[in-house]
């Protein structure tokens, strides 16, 4: 496919899409987003990518392969149920900081945490089943 | 003492990890170090000696699972003591053998890191107070086993012969899972010390007959009873320390630990003396048989083991106190002649290269220590005095003579299976090292001290305590007894019993046990119509669940999309329709209800999407009209305030879109070849499951919503979980747990998609 009309698209798009992932991810907790979301907002990006250029080049917008985005992600997650632990509560009970800047703040936390591996899983499994499905030469 | 046990279980597992870089570091010499771990043990465990002989228990109780009921508690009586000081010196000794044994192997480091995690389990195994830890411990020392036995892994026989073990083991320990729980309920506590109080309890439930039987069942695979026996000769397969220390000194001797221990809780139900004596009675006079036809050393061994393990948990179950002290001294007289045999025996295979006891002969000049070893060992095995294998039988004797009723056919038994041994003794010892010289070896030698030093320790160790019985009696056995039999019972051990009835059946053992050593060439020519094996049947199990688990796949997974969708959506629709006629009746909304327009549209578009992606004959028109269903969907999502669901539905129909969409051009260009019955089946399938689906979303709308746990979430997820969107609390705080399984499932078929493509067939190939 070699639409310029697509192409030119995607150019401005994919950077948007990122950066809305990011958005959803940080909000989640507080208004509608979240880990699972971002990663799907995420994987979209890179499949239209690929629609529009090709598949090499969309593999090569993350660096690492997919997989190791999966195992990351489940490691952050496992982490994540940790600081609860050590602060003498149940596993997996989230510690909050709240950060302020300015006027506003950002809270940080460990489900924030575990939200981010969830987003790194489904980042991971999503482009393994589009990028390496849909390929067939060379892989 | 008490915090010890703990520490100690936690530092022998620390040292698992750690045991491969010793090897890196130090090189053969590695296991002298690591050696110096269980012996710091041991002898911090010993201080308690004194206090424990005294009758005195420590206990502690560490919470770990708190909600259930579980924790980390460790218990120190006479018989957790003796054995896990038993675990302990033959993991000092085996460790300091294996110097010379594995010495310029490859993967020692692989060897001494399980060897170590099978030391912490089996130490774990004989600390632990609570049933659920030690039945991590149990099936941890499985677990350790297998990948013991499999520790040459480029052999086939090594593996089949780890997995056998795993498979009867693994079998066995879920069988005792159930029986534990079983037990456990029907006392009402998960801690051993305190079921072992409650006996009347426990006879009243209905539950203790089965929690028996399951527990037994446990044991008798662990302690490779007939007949779960045949993994034990097959697991000969392992290194000769494995041997040594796994599969005759510690982890077979699980089960008869385990037996032991509940000996006080479980003893005086009907069942269990006959159970135990007939399992146990058979085993060891299968297996005694069954040794002396066989030429392997090490399998020769095997079987005398089997049949020494029939034999102890023949005792536990007469169960009186004599026997129950008969089965204490066999288990740690055993523990110190089989161990050295064994060593000895793959000493004989390092240095000729070969274990064929038909093979070997003469060794006696050639390797003096090791012959001198073996004889000490095997005369303790043999019985004779002062040896501590002469105590065993003495007490084994002492024990069927003890026995009311059956006296005549017990005490019967006991000659012959002790004839057995005789003979088996004579094979061991006689044929390798006296005779005319033959071995193929050049020039076969002792080979260095640390080849016989450890198990010329262990019998010497044989004849001192046999020379202290007195001592032993009332330091180890009698502790360990009084345990067991959950009573203080007079264990007094003695070389010289008096004239009396133990001592004519010694002295018929030793004399029909040198006539029938002599008539052993010819005990091949004898055919009982059946032999102690097991591995066919095995085996035979084994092919039928391959042979079944192939069809049912082939009839459920052809590998046919559609007919994985059909099966997946009957199902569901015979599940849905099966509950309905059941429990919960369908019910017909009963209040009005309002419909507005622009639900009438979406939904509108939603079906006239879907009736064209089913009408039509384009792929492409198709998934567009199959999107644009998903979409109108993903919109109704949103109007009925669930926009995390709605955004979710959008991004994963898009993603389907093009998924689909790049697949195309793999799939043949030409419409599907299906028939109109095809097409008719297909559309059935999917009315039935629409038909369920409506019926469920019509009975959801009719029912009132009990109790609705939405009120908790919007109630708690900003108090409790900091957050305000629901959805998204309860995924990563409240649900965490779950959520996390889903993502370790997400993985696994990330794992699964790129193993299924690394597999497509070459392009070069003929497909």
């Amino acid at each position: 496919m070699n639409s310029i009309m697509l192409m030119t698209t995607a150019r401005l798009l994919i950077p948007l899409l990122l950066l809305f992932a990011v958005f959803l991810l940080a909000r989640g907790h507080d208004a509608p987003g979240g880990g699972f979301i971002a990663g799907l907002v995420v994987a979209t990006a890179i499949a239209l990518h690929a629609l529009a250029f090709d598949i090499k080049s969309a593999r090569a917008l993350v660096r690492v392969h997919p997989r190791i985005l999966v195992g990351t992600g489940l490691l952050i997650s496992l982490v994540s149920a940790l600081p609860g632990y050590v602060a003498g509560s149940p596993l997996m009970t989230g510690v909050w900081v709240e950060l302020s800047i300015g006027s506003g703040g950002v809270k940080l936390g460990t489900p924030l945490l575990f939200d981010l591996g969830v987003f790194l899983v489904v980042t991971g499994m999503v482009m393994i089943s589009i990028l390496w499905l849909a390929e067939e030469e060379g892989a | 003492m008490s915090l010890t046990l703990f520490i100690a279980v936690i530092v022998l597992i620390g040292t698992v990890p750690i045991a491969p870089l010793t090897v890196r570091y130090f090189g053969d010499r590695a296991p002298y170090l690591l050696g110096l771990v269980p012996a710091a043990i041991a002898v911090v465990l010993a201080l308690a000696w004194q206090d424990v002989s005294a009758g005195e228990t420590f206990g502690y109780s560490l919470a770990w699972i708190p909600g259930l009921d579980i924790a980390a508690s460790w218990y120190l009586d006479g018989l957790t003591l003796t054995f896990a000081l038993l675990v302990l010196g033959m993991g000092v000794l085996v460790l300091i053998y294996s110097r010379a044994y594995m010495a310029g192997e490859k993967d020692n480091g692989k060897f001494y890191a399980f060897l170590f995690l099978f030391m912490a389990s089996m130490l774990g195994l004989a600390l632990s107070d609570n049933i659920i830890t030690m039945f991590i411990f149990w099936e941890l020392t499985s677990i350790s086993s297998y990948l013991l036995i499999g520790h040459k892994n480029t052999y086939e026989s090594s593996r089949d012969s780890a997995l056998q073990a795993l498979i009867v083991t693994g079998a066995g320990g879920l069988a005792l899972l159930a029986g534990l729980v079983a037990l456990a309920i029907a006392a009402g506590t998960w801690e051993i010390s305190e079921i072992l109080q409650r006996v009347e309890v426990i006879y009243e439930s209905p539950l203790a007959i089965p929690a028996l039987i399951l527990i037994a069942v446990g044991a008798f695979t662990k302690s490779a009873q007939a007949p779960f026996h045949f993994w034990l000769p097959n697991a000969m397969s392992a290194p000769t320390p494995v041997s040594a220390y796994l599969h005759s000194a510690t982890m077979v001797k699980a089960g008869i630990f385990l037996l032991a221990r509940l000996h006080p809780a479980l003893n005086e139900l009907w069942l269990w003396t006959p159970l135990l004596t007939t399992v146990g009675g058979v085993t060891m006079l299968g297996a005694a048989w069954q040794a002396t036809r066989e030429k392997d050393l090490k399998r020769i061994l095997a079987y005398s083991t089997v049949s020494s393990l029939g034999t102890m948990v023949f005792l536990l179950g007469l169960g009186h106190d004599s026997a129950v002290k008969a089965a204490v001294t066999l288990m740690l007289a055993h523990a110190f002649y089989k161990g050295a045999l064994f060593m000895i025996a793959g000493g004989l295979d390092r240095q000729t290269g070969t274990r064929d006891i038909s093979r070997l002969g003469g060794l006696r000049r050639a390797m003096p220590f090791t012959a001198a070893t073996a004889a000490l060992a095997a005369v303790s095995m043999a019985g004779l005095p002062p040896f501590f294998g002469y105590l065993g039988k003495e007490t084994f004797f002492a024990a069927t003579l003890s026995a009311g009723s059956l006296v005549v056919l017990l005490s019967l038994a006991a000659v012959v299976v002790s004839v057995l041994h005789f003979v088996v003794v004579g094979l061991v010892i006689f044929r390798p090292f006296t005779g005319s010289s033959t071995y193929e070896a050049k020039a076969p030698t002792d080979g260095p001290f640390t080849l016989w030093g450890p198990p010329m320790l262990l019998a010497l160790l044989g004849l001192g305590v046999g020379i202290a019985s007195p001592w032993i009696g009332s330091q180890t056995v009698g502790p360990a007894v009084n345990a067991i039999a959950g009573a203080t019972v007079k264990s007094k051990l003695e070389l010289w019993p008096g004239f009396g009835m133990v001592l004519l059946l010694s002295s018929l053992t030793f004399g029909l046990g040198a006539i029938a050593y002599k008539l052993q060439p010819n005990f091949h020519r004898v055919h009982l119509g059946w032999r102690f094996g097991g591995d066919s049947v095995f085996n035979w199990i084994i092919r039928s669940f391959l042979r079944v688990a192939v069809r049912l796949t082939m009839l459920i997974q052809n590998g046919q999309l559609s007919r994985y969708i059909s099966i997946v959506v009957l199902f569901g629709t015979v599940l849905i329709f099966s509950a309905m006629f059941t429990g919960a009746a369908f019910r017909w909304p009963g209040e009005t209800i309002v419909i507005r327009f622009h639900e009438v549209v979406i939904a509108g578009s939603v079906l006239v999407a879907s009736v064209m992606a089913a009408l039509t004959n384009s792929r492409l028109r198709a998934v567009a009209a199959l999107g644009a269903s998903g979409f109108g969907i993903s919109t109704l999502f949103v109007f009925y305030g669930a926009p995390d669901l709605g955004m979710t539905q959008i991004l994963v129909e898009t993603l389907t879109v093009i998924l689909l969409v790049s697949v195309f051009r793999f799939l043949p260009t030409t419409g599907t070849e299906t028939s109109n019955r095809v097409h008719w089946r297909d559309a059935m399938v999917a009315l039935a499951g629409g038909a369920a689906i409506s019926v469920i979303a019509l009975s959801a709308v009719a029912t009132k919503p009990v109790d609705s746990i939405t009120e908790f979430f919007r109630a708690n997820s900003k108090s409790e979980a900091n957050g305000l969107n629901v959805v998204n609390t309860i995924l990563v705080d409240f649900r965490a747990l779950d959520t996390f399984g889903e993502i370790a499932v997400l993985a696994a078929a990330a794992i699964g998609v790129i193993a299924l493509l690394r597999l497509k067939p070459s392009k070069k190939g003929p497909q």
